[in-house]
């Protein structure tokens, strides 16, 4: 479970007066599982890497310990070519987590990549050019404490 | 099959508010009692109970308040705001095989005054896959779950936030003709349109309540409830359905196709009757897409063709279905959609007071939860 569901956050008025990132409550950052930690690793390494089932070859995303297909639980591990284009999208302006108040509105976009997959990650440009379909192109990002999170910025025309 | 084996027998609720005052134990039993004894009931005829998971109360707090002497049957039913109508199916089949007569499926909460949305979320294991995936980027709360769901159907179909408006006006209408709804002012298309924007493309009118309050049902054998204080609401049909990708949004082929698409084929064979035969419905709405893209999911209209639907104002009081006679989780209270079974079974017994839909004799109700979970029910007076 996620360590910020126990945090004991300041009232919301306090965080009303907080408008730096070192006064706010941190951002969460996630719980890493066995089958997860070579994709955190691969981040760290401004890679974005998926698992690929050794058994039949089936791409799967988020990691997870079984192939759906075929039912092997041994996987190979495949980078990411980074190109992507636009399934959906949501601007966030509420911030339900604290650790978010200085950053909306952000954009979150649901981005199919290549390789057959879907990527929840931010858009770093200007909403106004959001449109299904439009090509993107993942970039990384540091998450602080340590973890690097993807992001996503419009790919050049 | 549960076609027409049990009966829902009594219906309750507490006030509800943004402050009840009370424990949310204490809120389960007052509604617990208000159901049973609507039934007609004593609280030791209670020999099954389907607790909503999450709340903090359990099967034993019933046996332990009301002396339940021989409680011989308790299930939860993990799937959000899809619980309480899946409890219907859980409880009918507890029925049907005979484990049971009388089923209690409560729930309560303190939603306003208690803990707020977004600590709630990480609570349950179901969100394990978005905690660790999706929170630290930024989407967790389901209103940034649910918006890019919306927002594709917005650009595939040229659905439309003033199509949204139509159901949080719609609802509200009803909200105020209830007598027990937290908001009781009207609400305005241009009151909608200026609300502020929570995720794109949801604004806080697209957004349910939180809320104090309980409500329970109580699900009877229907050769038990022949001889009861109300007449038998049957249950013609009951599913649940889980959607692709039920942890993760984000990773569903199409992001516009609901839980309740697979459920709904079901429940209408199993009742043996069609759309048409439906007199009103209460479509679980946490958010106002969520309802749209149901009524699609169920059949009521074409994919994509939602935004019309509303828009036509076939889901008003005086339309072909009207939806959310008591004003939903939009503007009634979000008690997880079981004010919804409240809603329908007084409706199918001709007690629903202002909003009554004339002669309503079968009606839906649906539940929706965590990621996309769907339930509905058919239920009738005979």
């Amino acid at each position: 479970m996620a360590t910020w569901a126990m945090a004991v956050w300041p009232s919301w008025p306090a965080i009303e007066a907080m408008n730096t990132h070192a006064e706010l409550p941190a951002k969460p950052v996630p719980d890493v599982t066995p089958e997860s930690a070579p994709y955190w690793e691969g981040l760290r390494q401004h890679k974005l890497l998926l698992q690929a089932c050794a058994g039949c070859g089936q791409i799967r995303h988020y990691p997870r310990a079984v192939c759906a297909t075929c039912y092997s639980i041994a996987v190979t591990w495949i980078e990411a070519n980074g190109a992507g284009t636009i399934q959906s999208w949501t601007v966030a302006h509420h911030p339900f987590h604290p650790g978010f108040k200085i950053e909306v509105p952000y954009a979150l976009l649901l981005v199919d990549l290549a390789e057959g997959v879907r990527v929840n990650a931010p858009l770093r440009g200007d909403p106004a050019g959001l449109q299904l379909g439009r090509a993107v192109r993942l970039i990384f990002e540091n998450g602080g404490q340590g973890f690097v999170l993807p992001a996503f910025e419009y790919s050049a025309e | 099959m549960l076609h027409r084996q049990s009966v829902i027998s009594g219906v309750g609720e507490t006030a509800y508010s943004k402050h009840s005052g009370n424990s949310v134990l204490a809120l389960h039993l007052e509604c617990a009692l208000t159901a049973i004894r609507d039934a007609g009931l004593d609280p030791k005829d209670i020999d099954g109970i389907i607790p909503y998971i999450g709340t903090g109360v359990v099967a034993e707090d019933f046996v332990t308040n009301f002396g339940i002497p021989d409680l011989r049957f308790s299930a939860t039913t993990p799937l959000g705001g899809a619980s309480p109508v899946a409890a219907l199916q859980c409880a009918a089949a507890a029925l049907a095989t005979g484990i049971c007569r009388h089923v209690l499926i409560p729930i309560a909460r303190n939603g306003a005054s208690g803990g707020r949305i977004a600590s709630r979320m990480r609570e349950a294991p179901q969100f394990r896959t978005v905690a660790e995936f999706e929170l630290p980027v930024g989407a967790f709360a389901p209103a940034q779950l649910y918006a890019p769901m919306a927002r594709r159907h917005m650009e595939l179909y040229g659905t439309t936030s003033l199509q949204f408006a139509e159901i949080a006006v719609n609802t509200r209408r009803h909200a105020i003709l209830n007598g027990n709804a937290m908001m009781t002012k009207p609400l305005t298309v241009e009151e909608h349109q200026a609300s502020r924007m929570i995720a794109d493309p949801l604004r806080l009118f697209d957004c349910s309540l939180e809320s104090d309050g309980g409500a329970a049902v109580v699900v009877s054998r229907a050769d038990c409830a022949r001889d009861l204080r109300q007449p038998p609401i049957a249950i013609l049909a009951v599913a649940e359905g889980h959607p692709d990708s039920p942890s993760a949004i984000s990773q569903r082929a199409d992001l516009t196709r609901l839980g309740i698409a697979k459920a709904a084929p079901r429940a209408f064979a199993m009742a043996g009757i069609s759309h048409a035969d439906i007199d009103v419905a209460e479509i679980y709405d946490c958010f106002t897409y969520i309802v749209l893209c149901q009524l699609e999911d169920l059949g009521f209209c074409a994919k994509g063709e939602g935004g019309p639907f509303i828009a036509s104002g076939a889901t008003r009081l005086e339309g072909k279905l009207p939806i959310n006679t008591h004003g939903g989780l939009l503007s009634q209270a979000h008690m997880v959609g079981m004010n919804h079974i409240v809603e329908l079974v007084k409706q199918l017994r001709g007690t629903a007071g202002r909003a009554q839909v004339k002669d309503a004799r079968v009606g839906l109700v649906t539940g929706y939860g965590d990621m996309g979970d769907g339930s509905l029910a058919i239920l009738a007076r005979d």
